[in-house]
Protein backbone atom coordinates (compact mmCIF):
# COMPACT_ATOMS: atom_id res chain seq x y z
CA UNK A 1 0.00 0.00 0.00
CA UNK A 2 1.30 3.43 -0.86
CA UNK A 3 0.14 6.18 1.41
CA UNK A 4 -0.84 9.42 -0.24
CA UNK A 5 0.32 12.73 1.13
CA UNK A 6 -2.45 14.26 3.17
CA UNK A 7 -1.88 17.77 1.87
CA UNK A 8 -3.38 18.30 -1.57
CA UNK A 9 -4.27 21.78 -2.79
CA UNK A 10 -7.91 22.23 -3.59
CA UNK A 11 -8.94 22.59 -7.20
CA UNK A 12 -9.82 26.23 -6.95
CA UNK A 13 -6.51 27.12 -5.33
CA UNK A 14 -4.46 25.43 -8.02
CA UNK A 15 -5.50 27.89 -10.69
CA UNK A 16 -5.04 30.93 -8.51
CA UNK A 17 -1.71 32.34 -9.61
CA UNK A 18 -0.64 33.29 -6.11
CA UNK A 19 1.16 36.36 -4.93
CA UNK A 20 4.68 35.56 -6.25
CA UNK A 21 3.37 34.80 -9.71
CA UNK A 22 1.28 37.97 -9.83
CA UNK A 23 4.24 40.05 -8.70
CA UNK A 24 6.44 38.37 -11.33
CA UNK A 25 3.92 39.14 -14.04
CA UNK A 26 3.79 42.75 -12.92
CA UNK A 27 7.60 42.98 -12.93
CA UNK A 28 7.80 41.40 -16.37
CA UNK A 29 5.24 43.83 -17.77
CA UNK A 30 7.22 46.69 -16.24
CA UNK A 31 10.34 45.31 -17.91
CA UNK A 32 8.58 45.18 -21.27
CA UNK A 33 7.54 48.78 -20.70
CA UNK A 34 11.15 49.75 -19.97
CA UNK A 35 12.30 48.01 -23.12
CA UNK A 36 9.69 49.34 -25.53
CA UNK A 37 8.88 52.78 -24.13
CA UNK A 38 11.99 53.85 -22.19
CA UNK A 39 11.19 57.56 -22.47
CA UNK A 40 7.85 56.96 -20.73
CA UNK A 41 9.61 55.71 -17.59
CA UNK A 42 12.59 58.00 -17.46
CA UNK A 43 12.91 61.48 -18.83
CA UNK A 44 16.68 61.70 -18.25
CA UNK A 45 19.13 61.04 -21.07
CA UNK A 46 21.09 57.82 -20.38
CA UNK A 47 24.16 59.06 -22.26
CA UNK A 48 24.20 62.68 -21.11
CA UNK A 49 27.08 63.33 -18.72
CA UNK A 50 26.71 66.05 -16.09
CA UNK A 51 30.05 66.88 -14.42
CA UNK A 52 28.32 68.70 -11.56
CA UNK A 53 26.33 65.62 -10.54
CA UNK A 54 28.96 62.85 -10.33
CA UNK A 55 28.45 59.92 -7.93
CA UNK A 56 25.33 61.30 -6.20
CA UNK A 57 23.51 58.93 -3.87
CA UNK A 58 19.95 57.84 -4.74
CA UNK A 59 17.46 60.66 -4.22
CA UNK A 60 14.04 61.79 -5.45
CA UNK A 61 15.67 63.33 -8.49
CA UNK A 62 18.01 60.40 -9.28
CA UNK A 63 16.25 57.23 -8.10
CA UNK A 64 19.31 54.99 -8.55
CA UNK A 65 21.88 57.76 -8.02
CA UNK A 66 24.36 58.89 -10.64
CA UNK A 67 27.57 57.37 -12.03
CA UNK A 68 31.12 58.69 -12.25
CA UNK A 69 30.22 60.90 -15.22
CA UNK A 70 27.04 62.22 -13.62
CA UNK A 71 24.70 60.14 -15.77
CA UNK A 72 21.40 59.08 -14.20
CA UNK A 73 21.66 55.37 -13.34
CA UNK A 74 17.92 54.77 -13.35
CA UNK A 75 17.73 56.12 -16.89
CA UNK A 76 20.64 53.91 -17.88
CA UNK A 77 18.94 50.85 -16.40
CA UNK A 78 15.68 51.67 -18.18
CA UNK A 79 17.36 52.24 -21.52
CA UNK A 80 19.59 49.20 -21.03
CA UNK A 81 16.51 47.00 -20.73
CA UNK A 82 15.97 47.11 -24.49
CA UNK A 83 19.55 45.98 -25.21
CA UNK A 84 19.60 43.24 -22.61
CA UNK A 85 16.10 42.01 -23.36
CA UNK A 86 16.80 41.98 -27.09
CA UNK A 87 19.94 39.90 -26.57
CA UNK A 88 18.08 37.50 -24.29
CA UNK A 89 15.17 37.10 -26.69
CA UNK A 90 17.51 36.40 -29.62
CA UNK A 91 19.46 33.89 -27.52
CA UNK A 92 16.33 31.98 -26.46
CA UNK A 93 14.96 32.04 -30.01
CA UNK A 94 18.20 30.62 -31.43
CA UNK A 95 18.38 27.92 -28.77
CA UNK A 96 14.71 27.04 -29.33
CA UNK A 97 14.95 26.86 -33.14
CA UNK A 98 18.29 25.06 -33.40
CA UNK A 99 17.46 22.73 -30.52
CA UNK A 100 14.05 21.84 -31.94
CA UNK A 101 15.54 21.22 -35.37
CA UNK A 102 18.34 18.98 -34.07
CA UNK A 103 16.18 17.14 -31.56
CA UNK A 104 13.30 16.78 -34.01
CA UNK A 105 15.48 15.34 -36.77
CA UNK A 106 17.24 12.99 -34.34
CA UNK A 107 13.99 11.75 -32.82
CA UNK A 108 12.16 11.46 -36.14
CA UNK A 109 14.81 9.84 -38.31
CA UNK A 110 16.69 7.97 -35.58
CA UNK A 111 19.74 5.93 -36.58
CA UNK A 112 22.88 7.90 -37.38
CA UNK A 113 21.24 11.27 -36.74
CA UNK A 114 20.25 10.13 -33.26
CA UNK A 115 23.75 8.87 -32.46
CA UNK A 116 25.32 12.11 -33.65
CA UNK A 117 22.91 14.14 -31.53
CA UNK A 118 23.63 11.99 -28.49
CA UNK A 119 27.35 12.74 -28.79
CA UNK A 120 26.70 16.42 -29.50
CA UNK A 121 24.47 16.76 -26.43
CA UNK A 122 27.06 14.96 -24.31
CA UNK A 123 29.73 17.40 -25.54
CA UNK A 124 27.51 20.39 -24.88
CA UNK A 125 26.95 19.07 -21.36
CA UNK A 126 30.68 18.51 -20.91
CA UNK A 127 31.67 22.08 -21.75
CA UNK A 128 30.23 24.57 -19.23
CA UNK A 129 27.79 26.88 -21.02
CA UNK A 130 29.69 30.02 -20.07
CA UNK A 131 32.99 28.69 -21.45
CA UNK A 132 31.31 27.53 -24.66
CA UNK A 133 29.68 30.93 -25.06
CA UNK A 134 33.08 32.57 -24.48
CA UNK A 135 34.61 30.39 -27.21
CA UNK A 136 31.86 31.39 -29.64
CA UNK A 137 32.31 35.06 -28.72
CA UNK A 138 36.03 34.70 -29.41
CA UNK A 139 35.23 33.56 -32.92
CA UNK A 140 32.40 36.00 -33.62
CA UNK A 141 33.83 39.13 -32.02
CA UNK A 142 32.29 41.36 -29.34
CA UNK A 143 28.88 43.01 -29.26
CA UNK A 144 25.30 42.61 -28.06
CA UNK A 145 24.24 40.48 -31.03
CA UNK A 146 27.36 38.34 -30.78
CA UNK A 147 26.81 37.46 -27.12
CA UNK A 148 23.16 36.74 -27.90
CA UNK A 149 24.17 34.22 -30.58
CA UNK A 150 26.81 32.73 -28.29
CA UNK A 151 24.40 32.27 -25.37
CA UNK A 152 21.78 30.83 -27.73
CA UNK A 153 24.10 28.28 -29.31
CA UNK A 154 25.55 27.25 -25.96
CA UNK A 155 22.13 26.37 -24.54
CA UNK A 156 20.92 24.27 -27.47
CA UNK A 157 21.38 20.97 -25.63
CA UNK A 158 18.36 21.18 -23.28
CA UNK A 159 16.01 22.05 -26.14
CA UNK A 160 17.40 19.31 -28.37
CA UNK A 161 16.90 16.72 -25.64
CA UNK A 162 13.34 17.81 -24.91
CA UNK A 163 12.43 18.01 -28.62
CA UNK A 164 13.83 14.53 -29.23
CA UNK A 165 11.84 13.10 -26.34
CA UNK A 166 8.62 14.79 -27.46
CA UNK A 167 9.04 13.62 -31.07
CA UNK A 168 9.65 10.07 -29.88
CA UNK A 169 6.52 10.32 -27.76
CA UNK A 170 4.31 11.38 -30.66
CA UNK A 171 5.82 9.66 -33.69
CA UNK A 172 4.20 6.29 -33.07
CA UNK A 173 0.71 7.73 -32.51
CA UNK A 174 -2.02 6.56 -34.82
CA UNK A 175 -2.65 9.92 -36.46
CA UNK A 176 1.04 10.29 -37.37
CA UNK A 177 1.16 6.81 -38.85
CA UNK A 178 -2.10 7.48 -40.66
CA UNK A 179 -0.58 10.59 -42.20
CA UNK A 180 2.40 8.54 -43.32
CA UNK A 181 0.16 5.89 -44.87
CA UNK A 182 -1.82 8.55 -46.71
CA UNK A 183 1.45 9.67 -48.25
CA UNK A 184 2.58 12.69 -46.25
CA UNK A 185 6.34 13.08 -46.64
CA UNK A 186 8.57 12.68 -43.59
CA UNK A 187 9.48 16.36 -43.32
CA UNK A 188 5.97 17.72 -43.64
CA UNK A 189 4.73 14.98 -41.34
CA UNK A 190 7.31 16.05 -38.73
CA UNK A 191 6.52 19.74 -39.11
CA UNK A 192 2.76 19.57 -39.60
CA UNK A 193 1.73 16.74 -37.32
CA UNK A 194 4.40 16.02 -34.71
CA UNK A 195 6.06 19.32 -33.82
CA UNK A 196 2.82 21.22 -33.04
CA UNK A 197 2.26 18.75 -30.22
CA UNK A 198 5.78 19.34 -28.94
CA UNK A 199 5.31 23.11 -29.03
CA UNK A 200 3.76 23.42 -25.56
CA UNK A 201 6.56 21.85 -23.51
CA UNK A 202 9.20 23.49 -25.71
CA UNK A 203 7.72 26.95 -25.23
CA UNK A 204 7.43 26.40 -21.48
CA UNK A 205 11.10 25.44 -21.44
CA UNK A 206 11.89 28.55 -23.48
CA UNK A 207 10.18 30.69 -20.84
CA UNK A 208 12.27 29.03 -18.15
CA UNK A 209 15.47 29.34 -20.20
CA UNK A 210 14.76 33.04 -20.57
CA UNK A 211 15.84 33.50 -16.96
CA UNK A 212 19.18 31.72 -17.38
CA UNK A 213 19.73 33.57 -20.65
CA UNK A 214 19.36 36.91 -18.83
CA UNK A 215 22.02 35.70 -16.40
CA UNK A 216 24.37 34.45 -19.13
CA UNK A 217 24.01 37.58 -21.24
CA UNK A 218 24.68 39.85 -18.27
CA UNK A 219 27.67 37.72 -17.22
CA UNK A 220 29.26 37.95 -20.68
CA UNK A 221 28.50 41.65 -20.78
CA UNK A 222 30.08 42.03 -17.31
CA UNK A 223 33.22 40.25 -18.54
CA UNK A 224 33.47 42.91 -21.23
CA UNK A 225 32.40 41.01 -24.33
CA UNK A 226 29.16 42.90 -24.96
CA UNK A 227 28.43 46.34 -26.32
CA UNK A 228 31.23 48.94 -26.04
CA UNK A 229 31.18 51.32 -23.00
CA UNK A 230 28.83 54.21 -23.69
CA UNK A 231 25.99 51.69 -24.11
CA UNK A 232 23.93 51.07 -20.94
CA UNK A 233 23.98 47.26 -21.11
CA UNK A 234 23.20 45.87 -17.64
CA UNK A 235 26.28 43.70 -17.20
CA UNK A 236 28.48 46.53 -18.42
CA UNK A 237 26.84 49.00 -16.02
CA UNK A 238 27.77 46.75 -13.11
CA UNK A 239 31.30 46.25 -14.43
CA UNK A 240 31.76 50.03 -14.69
CA UNK A 241 30.63 50.45 -11.11
CA UNK A 242 33.38 48.13 -9.85
CA UNK A 243 35.90 50.97 -9.77
CA UNK A 244 33.69 53.14 -7.56
CA UNK A 245 32.54 50.58 -5.01
CA UNK A 246 34.08 52.35 -2.03
CA UNK A 247 32.50 55.70 -2.85
CA UNK A 248 29.21 54.64 -4.43
CA UNK A 249 27.48 51.51 -3.18
CA UNK A 250 24.46 52.13 -5.41
CA UNK A 251 26.48 52.00 -8.63
CA UNK A 252 26.84 48.19 -8.68
CA UNK A 253 24.09 47.25 -6.23
CA UNK A 254 21.01 48.75 -7.86
CA UNK A 255 21.59 47.65 -11.48
CA UNK A 256 22.45 44.19 -10.11
CA UNK A 257 19.20 44.21 -8.18
CA UNK A 258 17.36 44.93 -11.44
CA UNK A 259 19.03 41.93 -13.12
CA UNK A 260 18.26 39.68 -10.15
CA UNK A 261 14.63 40.82 -10.08
CA UNK A 262 14.21 40.17 -13.79
CA UNK A 263 15.76 36.70 -13.51
CA UNK A 264 13.55 35.81 -10.53
CA UNK A 265 10.40 37.11 -12.19
CA UNK A 266 10.98 35.29 -15.49
CA UNK A 267 11.87 32.13 -13.61
CA UNK A 268 8.62 32.28 -11.65
CA UNK A 269 6.66 32.85 -14.85
CA UNK A 270 8.46 29.98 -16.58
CA UNK A 271 7.69 27.65 -13.68
CA UNK A 272 4.07 28.76 -13.78
CA UNK A 273 3.86 28.00 -17.49
CA UNK A 274 5.47 24.60 -16.99
CA UNK A 275 3.01 23.77 -14.22
CA UNK A 276 0.18 24.76 -16.53
CA UNK A 277 1.66 22.48 -19.20
CA UNK A 278 1.94 19.62 -16.75
CA UNK A 279 -1.73 19.88 -15.82
CA UNK A 280 -2.90 19.61 -19.38
CA UNK A 281 -3.59 16.03 -20.45
CA UNK B 1 22.93 -2.00 -22.69
CA UNK B 2 26.67 -2.44 -22.72
CA UNK B 3 28.22 -1.08 -19.56
CA UNK B 4 31.63 -2.73 -19.51
CA UNK B 5 34.38 -0.37 -18.34
CA UNK B 6 36.17 -0.62 -21.70
CA UNK B 7 33.07 0.40 -23.61
CA UNK B 8 32.57 3.29 -21.19
CA UNK B 9 36.19 4.40 -21.73
CA UNK B 10 35.71 4.35 -25.50
CA UNK B 11 32.61 6.50 -25.09
CA UNK B 12 34.53 8.97 -22.94
CA UNK B 13 37.27 9.22 -25.56
CA UNK B 14 34.65 9.77 -28.25
CA UNK B 15 33.16 12.66 -26.31
CA UNK B 16 36.61 14.17 -25.76
CA UNK B 17 37.36 13.91 -29.47
CA UNK B 18 34.01 15.50 -30.27
CA UNK B 19 34.70 18.32 -27.79
CA UNK B 20 38.02 18.96 -29.50
CA UNK B 21 36.40 18.93 -32.95
CA UNK B 22 33.58 21.23 -31.87
CA UNK B 23 35.92 23.75 -30.27
CA UNK B 24 38.18 23.58 -33.32
CA UNK B 25 35.22 24.14 -35.63
CA UNK B 26 34.05 27.13 -33.58
CA UNK B 27 37.44 28.77 -33.13
CA UNK B 28 39.32 27.96 -36.33
CA UNK B 29 36.73 27.39 -39.02
CA UNK B 30 34.57 30.46 -38.42
CA UNK B 31 35.44 33.58 -40.39
CA UNK B 32 37.95 35.83 -38.69
CA UNK B 33 41.63 35.35 -39.39
CA UNK B 34 43.68 34.98 -36.17
CA UNK B 35 46.84 36.21 -37.88
CA UNK B 36 45.06 39.31 -39.15
CA UNK B 37 43.79 39.98 -35.61
CA UNK B 38 47.30 39.48 -34.24
CA UNK B 39 48.80 41.90 -36.75
CA UNK B 40 46.07 44.45 -36.12
CA UNK B 41 46.70 44.23 -32.35
CA UNK B 42 50.44 44.64 -32.73
CA UNK B 43 49.84 47.91 -34.51
CA UNK B 44 50.83 46.72 -37.99
CA UNK B 45 48.93 48.30 -40.85
CA UNK B 46 46.43 46.24 -42.81
CA UNK B 47 48.80 45.51 -45.66
CA UNK B 48 51.32 43.33 -43.88
CA UNK B 49 54.38 41.81 -45.46
CA UNK B 50 53.32 38.47 -47.03
CA UNK B 51 56.51 36.79 -45.88
CA UNK B 52 55.82 37.88 -42.31
CA UNK B 53 52.26 36.62 -42.50
CA UNK B 54 53.50 33.27 -43.82
CA UNK B 55 56.04 33.05 -41.02
CA UNK B 56 53.40 33.81 -38.38
CA UNK B 57 51.07 31.23 -39.91
CA UNK B 58 53.78 28.60 -39.79
CA UNK B 59 54.70 29.43 -36.20
CA UNK B 60 51.13 29.11 -34.95
CA UNK B 61 50.33 26.10 -37.16
CA UNK B 62 47.79 28.13 -39.09
CA UNK B 63 49.19 27.30 -42.54
CA UNK B 64 47.77 24.72 -44.92
CA UNK B 65 44.14 23.82 -45.45
CA UNK B 66 41.65 23.61 -42.61
CA UNK B 67 41.83 19.81 -42.64
CA UNK B 68 45.63 19.89 -42.42
CA UNK B 69 45.39 22.29 -39.48
CA UNK B 70 42.82 20.03 -37.84
CA UNK B 71 44.93 16.92 -38.34
CA UNK B 72 48.03 18.67 -37.02
CA UNK B 73 46.22 20.02 -33.97
CA UNK B 74 44.72 16.60 -33.19
CA UNK B 75 48.12 14.95 -33.56
CA UNK B 76 49.71 17.48 -31.22
CA UNK B 77 46.85 17.06 -28.75
CA UNK B 78 47.59 13.33 -28.59
CA UNK B 79 51.02 14.38 -27.33
CA UNK B 80 49.38 16.72 -24.80
CA UNK B 81 50.54 19.74 -26.78
CA UNK B 82 47.77 22.36 -26.82
CA UNK B 83 49.56 24.70 -29.19
CA UNK B 84 51.12 28.09 -28.66
CA UNK B 85 49.45 31.19 -27.21
CA UNK B 86 49.03 33.85 -29.87
CA UNK B 87 49.60 36.60 -27.33
CA UNK B 88 52.60 35.44 -25.35
CA UNK B 89 54.09 32.91 -27.76
CA UNK B 90 54.40 30.42 -24.91
CA UNK B 91 52.90 26.91 -24.85
CA UNK B 92 49.26 26.86 -23.76
CA UNK B 93 49.76 23.75 -21.66
CA UNK B 94 52.41 25.54 -19.59
CA UNK B 95 50.18 28.59 -19.11
CA UNK B 96 47.32 26.37 -17.96
CA UNK B 97 49.57 24.43 -15.61
CA UNK B 98 50.84 27.69 -14.11
CA UNK B 99 47.32 29.03 -13.58
CA UNK B 100 45.79 25.80 -12.32
CA UNK B 101 47.01 25.70 -8.68
CA UNK B 102 45.35 29.01 -7.76
CA UNK B 103 42.05 27.93 -9.34
CA UNK B 104 42.27 24.50 -7.72
CA UNK B 105 42.73 26.09 -4.30
CA UNK B 106 39.74 28.35 -4.93
CA UNK B 107 37.57 25.51 -6.22
CA UNK B 108 38.56 23.25 -3.34
CA UNK B 109 37.74 25.92 -0.79
CA UNK B 110 34.41 26.53 -2.54
CA UNK B 111 33.61 22.80 -2.45
CA UNK B 112 34.47 22.67 1.23
CA UNK B 113 31.86 25.37 1.82
CA UNK B 114 29.29 24.24 -0.74
CA UNK B 115 28.92 20.56 0.11
CA UNK B 116 28.09 20.94 3.84
CA UNK B 117 25.99 24.03 3.15
CA UNK B 118 23.99 22.39 0.36
CA UNK B 119 23.42 19.16 2.25
CA UNK B 120 22.61 21.04 5.44
CA UNK B 121 20.01 23.25 3.76
CA UNK B 122 18.38 20.26 2.05
CA UNK B 123 18.19 18.28 5.29
CA UNK B 124 16.96 21.26 7.30
CA UNK B 125 14.28 22.05 4.71
CA UNK B 126 13.05 18.48 5.13
CA UNK B 127 13.11 18.36 8.93
CA UNK B 128 12.14 21.85 10.03
CA UNK B 129 8.45 22.10 10.77
CA UNK B 130 8.05 25.82 11.49
CA UNK B 131 6.23 27.25 8.51
CA UNK B 132 8.07 30.49 7.67
CA UNK B 133 11.49 28.92 8.23
CA UNK B 134 10.60 25.87 6.20
CA UNK B 135 9.35 28.01 3.33
CA UNK B 136 12.54 30.07 3.45
CA UNK B 137 14.73 26.97 3.38
CA UNK B 138 12.71 25.54 0.51
CA UNK B 139 12.94 28.66 -1.61
CA UNK B 140 16.48 29.75 -0.78
CA UNK B 141 18.25 27.51 -3.35
CA UNK B 142 16.09 28.69 -6.26
CA UNK B 143 16.62 32.27 -5.14
CA UNK B 144 20.40 31.92 -4.94
CA UNK B 145 20.60 30.25 -8.36
CA UNK B 146 18.90 33.22 -9.96
CA UNK B 147 21.31 35.82 -8.56
CA UNK B 148 24.11 36.83 -10.94
CA UNK B 149 27.37 35.39 -9.53
CA UNK B 150 29.37 38.51 -10.30
CA UNK B 151 26.83 40.66 -8.46
CA UNK B 152 26.91 38.43 -5.38
CA UNK B 153 30.71 38.70 -5.41
CA UNK B 154 30.56 42.47 -5.65
CA UNK B 155 27.98 42.66 -2.84
CA UNK B 156 30.13 40.52 -0.55
CA UNK B 157 33.14 42.63 -1.44
CA UNK B 158 31.24 45.81 -0.71
CA UNK B 159 29.88 44.59 2.61
CA UNK B 160 32.78 42.67 4.13
CA UNK B 161 35.76 44.50 2.65
CA UNK B 162 34.74 48.09 2.13
CA UNK B 163 32.12 48.59 4.87
CA UNK B 164 33.18 46.27 7.67
CA UNK B 165 36.88 45.91 6.73
CA UNK B 166 36.86 42.30 7.88
CA UNK B 167 38.50 40.75 4.87
CA UNK B 168 40.93 41.95 2.18
CA UNK B 169 39.33 43.01 -1.10
CA UNK B 170 41.98 41.92 -3.57
CA UNK B 171 45.21 40.00 -3.66
CA UNK B 172 46.14 36.42 -2.91
CA UNK B 173 47.72 36.36 0.50
CA UNK B 174 46.70 33.65 2.91
CA UNK B 175 43.34 32.19 3.79
CA UNK B 176 41.62 35.52 4.48
CA UNK B 177 41.77 36.56 0.83
CA UNK B 178 40.29 33.20 -0.17
CA UNK B 179 37.13 33.47 1.94
CA UNK B 180 35.06 35.87 -0.16
CA UNK B 181 35.87 34.38 -3.60
CA UNK B 182 35.28 30.88 -2.28
CA UNK B 183 31.95 31.94 -0.78
CA UNK B 184 30.92 33.60 -4.06
CA UNK B 185 31.78 30.46 -5.98
CA UNK B 186 30.24 28.16 -3.37
CA UNK B 187 26.77 29.73 -3.15
CA UNK B 188 25.42 28.64 -6.57
CA UNK B 189 27.00 25.19 -6.16
CA UNK B 190 25.47 24.79 -2.69
CA UNK B 191 22.11 25.81 -4.12
CA UNK B 192 22.45 23.19 -6.86
CA UNK B 193 23.34 20.48 -4.32
CA UNK B 194 20.43 21.51 -2.09
CA UNK B 195 17.98 21.39 -5.00
CA UNK B 196 19.07 17.95 -6.23
CA UNK B 197 19.30 16.45 -2.75
CA UNK B 198 15.98 18.00 -1.72
CA UNK B 199 14.20 16.47 -4.71
CA UNK B 200 15.87 13.14 -4.11
CA UNK B 201 14.99 13.16 -0.39
CA UNK B 202 11.38 13.88 -1.24
CA UNK B 203 11.15 11.01 -3.72
CA UNK B 204 12.86 8.51 -1.41
CA UNK B 205 10.56 9.49 1.46
CA UNK B 206 7.59 8.47 -0.66
CA UNK B 207 8.86 4.92 -1.03
CA UNK B 208 7.09 2.05 0.75
CA UNK B 209 10.10 1.05 2.87
CA UNK B 210 10.14 4.50 4.46
CA UNK B 211 6.43 4.28 5.21
CA UNK B 212 6.98 0.83 6.71
CA UNK B 213 9.79 2.07 8.92
CA UNK B 214 7.77 5.06 9.97
CA UNK B 215 4.80 2.91 10.89
CA UNK B 216 7.12 0.75 12.98
CA UNK B 217 7.89 3.83 15.01
CA UNK B 218 11.35 4.84 13.80
CA UNK B 219 12.00 8.45 14.80
CA UNK B 220 12.17 11.20 12.17
CA UNK B 221 15.87 11.98 12.61
CA UNK B 222 16.94 8.36 12.78
CA UNK B 223 14.83 7.57 9.74
CA UNK B 224 16.43 10.40 7.77
CA UNK B 225 19.96 9.72 8.89
CA UNK B 226 20.06 5.94 8.75
CA UNK B 227 17.67 5.09 5.93
CA UNK B 228 16.60 7.96 3.68
CA UNK B 229 19.89 9.81 3.28
CA UNK B 230 21.78 6.72 2.10
CA UNK B 231 19.39 6.21 -0.74
CA UNK B 232 18.92 9.87 -1.53
CA UNK B 233 22.61 10.72 -1.72
CA UNK B 234 23.26 8.67 -4.84
CA UNK B 235 21.93 11.21 -7.38
CA UNK B 236 24.45 13.68 -5.91
CA UNK B 237 27.22 11.55 -7.36
CA UNK B 238 26.06 12.09 -10.92
CA UNK B 239 26.02 15.81 -10.22
CA UNK B 240 29.79 15.86 -9.58
CA UNK B 241 30.79 16.39 -13.23
CA UNK B 242 28.37 19.27 -13.73
CA UNK B 243 29.43 20.73 -10.41
CA UNK B 244 33.10 20.77 -11.35
CA UNK B 245 32.23 22.36 -14.68
CA UNK B 246 30.21 25.01 -12.87
CA UNK B 247 33.14 25.65 -10.53
CA UNK B 248 35.45 26.24 -13.50
CA UNK B 249 32.92 28.47 -15.28
CA UNK B 250 32.19 30.28 -12.04
CA UNK B 251 35.92 30.80 -11.56
CA UNK B 252 35.96 32.92 -14.73
CA UNK B 253 33.56 35.40 -13.14
CA UNK B 254 34.83 35.09 -9.57
CA UNK B 255 38.49 35.53 -10.46
CA UNK B 256 37.60 38.55 -12.56
CA UNK B 257 35.59 40.12 -9.74
CA UNK B 258 38.29 39.54 -7.12
CA UNK B 259 41.24 40.15 -9.48
CA UNK B 260 42.77 36.77 -8.73
CA UNK B 261 45.08 34.90 -11.04
CA UNK B 262 43.94 31.53 -12.30
CA UNK B 263 42.44 29.58 -15.16
CA UNK B 264 39.29 31.69 -15.18
CA UNK B 265 41.20 34.93 -15.46
CA UNK B 266 43.37 33.34 -18.14
CA UNK B 267 40.24 32.44 -20.11
CA UNK B 268 38.76 35.91 -19.70
CA UNK B 269 41.97 37.57 -20.89
CA UNK B 270 42.28 35.10 -23.76
CA UNK B 271 38.78 35.86 -25.02
CA UNK B 272 39.38 39.59 -24.64
CA UNK B 273 42.49 39.35 -26.84
CA UNK B 274 40.97 36.64 -29.10
CA UNK B 275 43.76 34.22 -28.27
CA UNK B 276 42.07 31.15 -29.74
CA UNK B 277 44.70 28.62 -28.69
CA UNK B 278 44.31 29.49 -24.99
CA UNK B 279 40.50 29.57 -25.24
CA UNK B 280 40.53 26.11 -26.79
CA UNK B 281 42.89 24.93 -24.07
CA UNK B 282 40.52 26.04 -21.32
CA UNK B 283 37.50 24.54 -23.10
CA UNK B 284 39.33 21.22 -23.49
CA UNK B 285 40.39 21.32 -19.84
CA UNK B 286 36.77 21.74 -18.77
CA UNK B 287 35.57 18.97 -21.08
CA UNK B 288 38.30 16.59 -19.87
CA UNK B 289 37.42 17.32 -16.26
CA UNK B 290 33.75 16.57 -16.89
CA UNK B 291 34.37 13.42 -18.92
CA UNK B 292 36.87 12.00 -16.44
CA UNK B 293 34.63 12.70 -13.44
CA UNK B 294 31.65 11.13 -15.13
CA UNK B 295 33.72 8.11 -16.12
CA UNK B 296 34.87 7.73 -12.55
CA UNK B 297 31.40 8.11 -11.03
CA UNK B 298 29.93 5.67 -13.55
CA UNK B 299 32.52 3.09 -12.56
CA UNK B 300 31.91 3.84 -8.87
CA UNK B 301 28.12 3.55 -9.04
CA UNK B 302 27.88 -0.25 -8.82
CA UNK B 303 30.25 -0.23 -5.85
CA UNK B 304 28.09 2.23 -3.95
CA UNK B 305 24.67 1.01 -5.01
CA UNK B 306 24.20 -2.74 -4.57
CA UNK B 307 21.11 -2.61 -6.78
CA UNK B 308 23.28 -1.80 -9.79
CA UNK B 309 25.58 -4.80 -9.39
CA UNK B 310 25.40 -7.45 -12.06
CA UNK B 311 22.75 -10.10 -11.73
CA UNK B 312 20.57 -8.20 -9.31
CA UNK B 313 18.69 -6.02 -11.79
CA UNK B 314 15.05 -5.75 -10.79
Amino acid sequence: MILQPTFAPSRALRYWPGFPLALSLLLFLLLLGWAFFPTLFSSADPLLADPTQTLRAPSAQHWFGTDHLGRDLYARCVHGAALSLQATAIAVLIALLVGTLLGGVAGWFGGVADRVLAVLVEVLMAIPALLLAMAIVTALGFGTLEIAVAVGLSSVAVFARLARGEVLRWRSRTFVEAARVVGVGPWSNLCRHVLPHAAGPLLALAALEFASAVLAVSALSFLGFGAPPPQPEWGLLIAEGRNYMVAAWWYTTLPGLVVAAVVLATQQLGRGLQRLQGEQP
Amino acid sequence: MKTSPLWRLAQALLVLWAAFSLSFAILYALPGDPVAILLAQSGEPGTADPAQVAELRARYHLDGSLWQQYGGALWRLLHLDLGVSLQTGKPVAAALAAALPATLALAFAALLLAVPLGIGVALAARQVRRRPLQAALHNAPALVVSLPTFWVGLLLLQLFSFRLHWLPAMGEHGVASLVLPALTLALPCAAMIAQVLGRSLASVSQQPFVQALRSKGVGRWRLLWRHVLHNAAIPLLSLTGTLLGNLLAGAVVTETVFSRDGVGRLAQAAVASQDIAVVQGVVLLAATLYVLTNLLTDLLYPRLDPRLRQGSHP
